[in-house]
């Protein structure tokens, strides 16, 4: 699913302080594609999420979609879940909430297929404090997924996991991204991992300054299924260093 | 046992000080009557004891309970409706400062002597906390999650029992210890007035001078509220022993 952003502002407003926290932002995303946006704390990355999954009104511009029927999940920080619900009741949320999937039949095969997918169909009537904070992230990996979503949001997935967590969920998100054809948007504020996963960069210096880095054509020199050792390659630290380039300094 | 040793040694300690304050007449013990007379008044009048023990505990039940029902629905009601949330709440508020035993006569007035006024009492007493326990919880459900129930479409209904109440129970669960106690209170406060139960006991006794009963009936009293307090205390480790509604 695409999304068409033109000359978007967001402003927040108390009544002390108004703050401009993006301002004329125009880019457009191509359906399939997987765009990480980087940028310093409090540029309106997250803000940029919110406004394309509607948790935020625009106050000026365009913002559209598509499609405006499509699936859209969203990963948050934090795991998110339902800390009274099992593995299996919170990735089966969705479908108790969503009145499109109400349709869908097969929803035990789907949640179990997800959960497998993301290595943790053995642990399906765990409670989440019983699972590590990758587990928890996985989970919450899961929830997103198994509605089939043609665009998923993911505003710092892992930035609280530890190193090699980290790169396991990169390395696991990659896959699910090339085999579920969907459209990835993924804020970060690591170079590497922007490199690591995506075929485009926005990077956000400030309010109104906004620049779209393509990758592709450094990435065609990099595998579609993008191994560990990959890492320490020099066309990733190559692509990491266009980044930087850029004014990308995260 | 580990846990509760330090309570029954200062529960020792403390019955074996006043039996000598009371043995050696270091207190007049028509103020302060010694442990073994009020368990010897307790033995002779074990029947009155019981009859009205049973009394009042059936009145602080049924007020107590109608207050959890009453308090969670309002509480419901509030987490549903802003306005009137803003409406009426501050009322509740109000209502809450004003003592049991200044409005307790007025009961007397409405629901006539006996069990229905001390029951209205209990009620109107332990009501205002399940309110505010109840209510705090709904809405201390986290953001990022209810960002998560209005990105899949979630109904306000959906939100309210999906998240908000299993959210809220560990607010639910002080708000029902404040008000077992507060039950207690108000039943005895509408007995004062109303009659019956261990409340009329007690004021019985006071105008004979007979402390050692007074003071039996505080003792059942404070058993009465241990034993809702361990009730409290089962159910809170039955529900987290199957579902952990009291993480967060």
């Amino acid at each position: 699913m695409g999304i068409k952003i033109s000359q978007l502002k967001k402003t927040f407003q108390t009544k002390e302080i108004k703050r401009n926290v993006i301002r004329d932002l125009s880019l457009e995303i191509q359906a399939g594609d997987f765009v990480s946006i980087i940028g310093p704390s409090g540029c309106g990355k997250s803000t940029i999420l919110r406004l394309i999954a509607g948790l935020e009104e625009k106050t000026s511009g365009e913002l559209s979609l598509s499609d405006s029927n499509a699936r859209m999940s969203f990963v948050f920080q934090d795991a998110n879940l339902m800390a009274w619900r099992t593995v299996y009741e919170n990735v089966a949320l969705p479908f108790e909430l969503d009145e499109s999937l109400k349709s869908i039949t097969d929803k035990d095969a789907l949640i179990l297929e997800t959960l497998k997918k993301v290595g943790l169909d053995h642990v399906v009537e765990a409670f989440p404090h019983q699972l590590s904070g990758g587990m928890k992230m996985r989970v919450s990996l899961a929830r997103a997924l198994v509605s089939r979503p043609q665009l998923l949001l993911m505003d710092e997935p892992f930035s609280a996991l530890d190193e090699p967590t980290r790169f396991k969920m990169q390395e696991q998100l990659r896959e699910l991204y090339l085999k579920e054809n969907m459209t990835v948007i993924f804020v970060t504020h690591s170079v590497f991992e922007a490199a690591f996963l995506s075929n485009r960069v926005i990077a956000l210096n400030g309010p109104g300054e906004a620049t779209d880095i393509r990758l592709d054509e450094s990435l065609a020199e990099l595998p579609k299924v993008r191994p560990d050792s990959l890492r320490t390659s020099p066309e990733l630290n190559k692509i990491a260093e266009r980044l930087r380039v850029h004014g990308v300094q995260s | 046992m580990k846990r509760t040793w330090p309570a029954l040694a200062t529960l020792v300690i403390l019955t074996a000080v006043l039996e000598l304050i009371g043995q050696k007449a270091w207190i007049n013990p028509s103020l302060l009557p010694p442990p073994s007379m009020v368990l010897q008044n307790l033995i002779e009048q074990a029947s009155d004891f019981k009859t009205a023990f049973t009394e009042t505990m059936m009145n602080v039940l049924i007020g107590y309970i109608l207050s959890i029902i009453a308090g969670t629905l309002i509480a419901f009601v509030f987490s549903l409706s802003d306005l009137l949330k803003r409406a009426i709440l501050p009322f509740a508020i109000f209502f809450q400062t004003v003592p049991i035993i200044a409005i307790a006569p007025l009961l007397v007035i409405y629901f006539g002597f006996g069990a229905p006024t001390v029951i209205a009492s209990s009620f109107f007493v332990s009501l205002f906390p399940i309110i505010a326990g109840t209510l705090l919880g709904l809405e201390s459900a986290d953001s990022s999650k209810l960002d998560l129930f209005k990105i899949y479409g979630a109904s306000s209904w959906q939100v309210l029992i999906k998240l908000r109440l299993p959210s809220a129970a560990s607010h639910i669960y002080g708000g029902l210890k404040v008000s077992a106690g507060l039950a207690i209170i108000g039943a005895i406060a509408g007995e004062f007035v109303g009659g019956g139960g261990l409340g009329a006991m007690i004021d019985a006794a006071r105008t004979q001078q007979k402390v050692e009963t007074v003071f039996a009936c505080l003792l059942l009293l404070s058993l009465m509220g241990l034993m809702l307090m361990a009730v409290l205390g089962l159910c809170h480790q039955l529900i987290n022993r199957f579902r952990p509604y009291f993480r967060t």
